[in-house]
């Protein structure tokens, strides 16, 4: 068998095992570990597709950083008996369920749309993953949105603070 | 190209293996002779006072905020430092125009004493 | 084809892991050793001589020893969080090159498991960035005071300084254009090293290179007269060695980063072309890994030594290091670099 469809079955089958467990387990320090371990798979599809910078800043930003703040969250709200938090009421339940399948459908919709084109990566695929070129093209044809994110940053920054300094004081 | 990380999943692999290895090691080896004091959790000598898991201050969870935050400038970082010299001047005042604006909100923060331990 | 290239891969990871391993054995009795010469005594000298076998001894008895997890531990995340530590730890090492390539009876062979990866350096910072989870774990999973505290406040500080050791890197890559570190290494060949271009980024990435290792003075963590063991009290046996083994893989790792990011790697300055070795023979491929690993335990040296020598910092001057000293000082570094790269490379 060929090995890039080996390791993409692997990191697939990974990605929805740990997903699944993610939403299944009670502990929450359990869900957030699952969840990073998603991450990694996720970064193992990414590379798949040739995406290497991005396959790398998955782990970097999502597994390394804003996993770590959930843990941080789950350690320190310290919500002790799990049991007391189970939904009384169905309907969230329901509508999950209902997004679910509409997103199902959608997925099954797409690959018939596609019955042979999805499996060919475009032949540039080997050069537009590097970090060499997205940042020729971040500095030159997406500069505006770059340095649009820098205002969003700060907006988060202050935000954050802001919401914070409530408690610190 | 994937091929060239295959030796980075058989490193991953290699450590997981190494690790469970060692554990299990420590469960097999190694008498099993446990008593009720043993199996407490130790506190200095007393009998364990209330449980561990507290609530903590909310400054942990502020750096680690201001840590994602910070993280996604670093990350933005690299593709323009590896393309700096084709770049040139051009760039160079994009990433300092990016970097004065995020300062500011450093300085924000830090007059704010978000980031003050006492 | 493939089913050769995956074997070659998985020996070279062994041979990796059982070199480091071999040299965490020693680092732990160079620690020893350097702390009674420092305080004046004598150190570990009963097992084989001078102790050269202590470390081993000291494997043979934490693998003997009883394996206690506390009642109120959470058993499952209590075994899992040495085997985070210890996998990210050696994880690491596939990316590491140790020297450039040898060309033995018409095969070219890689000195390093995956020297040539594009994205080394990012591999590298994302998984010391994951690193923290083994600690956080260990620490939470004990469900003790000291361990809970000490796993908290070491996640807290780790975070801080990647930041620093993120940005610090930053002017190396504007100087060498990848994130190779083959490529990185090359570029600092004939003395070219990136320490005399970048001495204010070496020392911020070997400061908060201590401080994400958890080593004196940044070593809260475990801070004994406070915490007692920090997030590792309430370890025992072969589940604390695997612990303590992850610390040690981390220094060597973290020296053989440094002396690749700054140290020029493999270089050997002028000495390869006077005595006329070529590109690809053994001679100058043992000269490279042997000039790369000196490099690297002359720092384990120095990290060992700074251990040895500055006394504890406390809590909140660590976090005004990182934050308020560090990273604006890391910023101002790279402006300078690029200011510095325009005036003087074009």
């Amino acid at each position: 068998m060929d090995m890039h469809v080996l390791l993409f079955a692997l990191f697939a089958v990974g990605a929805v095992a740990s997903a699944v467990l993610t939403v299944t387990r009670r502990n929450p320090v359990a869900s957030a570990m699952s969840l990073v371990a998603h991450f990694f798979m996720l970064s193992g599809l990414y590379l798949t597709l040739e995406a290497q910078f991005v396959a790398a800043v998955q782990v970097l930003v999502y597994a390394g950083a804003i996993m770590v703040l959930v843990v941080f969250v789950v350690m320190l709200l310290n919500l002790g008996n799990e049991h007391r938090l189970q939904e009384r009421s169905s309907l969230r339940s329901v509508m999950g369920t209902l997004i679910a399948a509409l997103f199902a459908v959608q997925v099954i919709i797409t690959l018939l749309a596609h019955p042979t084109g999805m499996n060919a990566m475009s032949p540039q695929a080997l050069t537009i993953g590097t970090t060499e070129s997205i940042g020729q093209t971040l500095f030159t044809t997406y500069l505006f949105p770059f340095e649009a994110v820098s205002l969003l940053l700060l907006a988060a920054l202050i935000g954050s603070v802001i919401l914070a300094k409530r408690h610190v004081k | 190209m994937l091929v060239h990380y295959l030796p980075l999943i058989i490193m991953i692999a290699i450590g997981a293996i190494f690790g469970l290895t060692n554990i299990i090691m420590a469960e097999i080896l190694g008498p099993k002779r446990s008593t009720r004091a043993k199996l407490s959790t130790y506190e200095s000598g007393m009998e364990p006072v209330k449980s561990a898991r507290e609530r903590f201050t909310v400054k942990f969870y502020l750096v680690a905020m201001m840590f994602i935050l910070f993280d996604i400038e670093v990350v933005f970082m690299y593709p323009w430092a590896v393309q700096f010299k084709s770049l040139g001047m051009y760039g160079f005042t994009a990433m300092i125009l990016f970097m004065v604006l995020l300062f500011s909100g450093y300085l924000y923060v830090v007059k704010k004493g978000a980031l003050k331990w006492d | 084809m493939e089913w050769t290239k995956l074997l070659i891969w998985v020996a070279k990871g062994a041979i990796l892991v059982n070199a480091m391993l071999v040299s965490a054995a020693y680092m732990v009795l160079a620690e020893r050793k350097i702390a009674a010469w420092m305080q004046n005594r004598v150190g570990p000298n009963r097992v084989g001589p001078w102790g050269l076998f202590q470390s081993f001894a000291d494997v043979i008895k934490l693998n003997l020893k009883e394996d206690i997890v506390p009642a109120a531990a959470h058993y499952q995340f209590h075994a899992l969080a040495p085997i985070i530590a210890i996998g990210v730890a050696i994880t690491l090492y596939a990316v590491i090159p140790f020297g450039d390539y040898v060309i033995i009876g018409g095969h070219t062979i890689q000195l390093g498991m995956a020297p040539n990866m594009n994205i080394a350096l990012l591999v590298i910072l994302a998984m010391t960035s994951v690193a923290v989870y083994g600690i956080t774990l260990a620490g939470w999973s004990s469900n003790s005071k000291y361990s809970l505290l000490g796993g908290l406040r070491s996640a807290a500080q780790m975070i801080s300084y990647e930041l620093s050791m993120g940005l610090s890197v930053v002017g190396v890559l504007m100087l060498s254009s990848s994130l190779n570190l083959s490529t990185i290494i090359r570029s600092q060949a004939d003395l070219q090293w990136n320490l005399f271009y970048q001495p204010i980024g070496f020392l911020l990435f070997f400061i908060s290179s201590l401080a994400e290792l958890n080593r004196a003075p940044f070593d809260l963590p475990e801070a004994e007269p406070e915490l007692v063991g920090g997030y590792h009290t309430e370890y025992t046996g072969m589940k604390f060695g695997t612990l303590y083994l992850a610390e040690y893989a981390n220094i060597l790792s973290a020296s053989a980063l440094m002396t690749a990011l700054f140290l020029g790697g493999w270089d050997v300055p002028f000495l390869p072309k006077l005595l006329g070795l070529q590109p690809g023979s053994i001679e100058l491929a043992l000269l490279q890994v042997g000039s790369f690993l000196t490099k690297s335990f002359a720092l384990v040296f120095v990290v060992i030594w700074v251990r040895w020598s500055l006394p504890r910092f406390r809590y909140d001057q660590l976090m005004t290091l990182g934050w308020k000293i560090l990273l604006p000082i890391a910023m101002a570094n790279i402006a300078l670099t690029g200011i510095g790269i325009l005036l003087f490379k074009h």
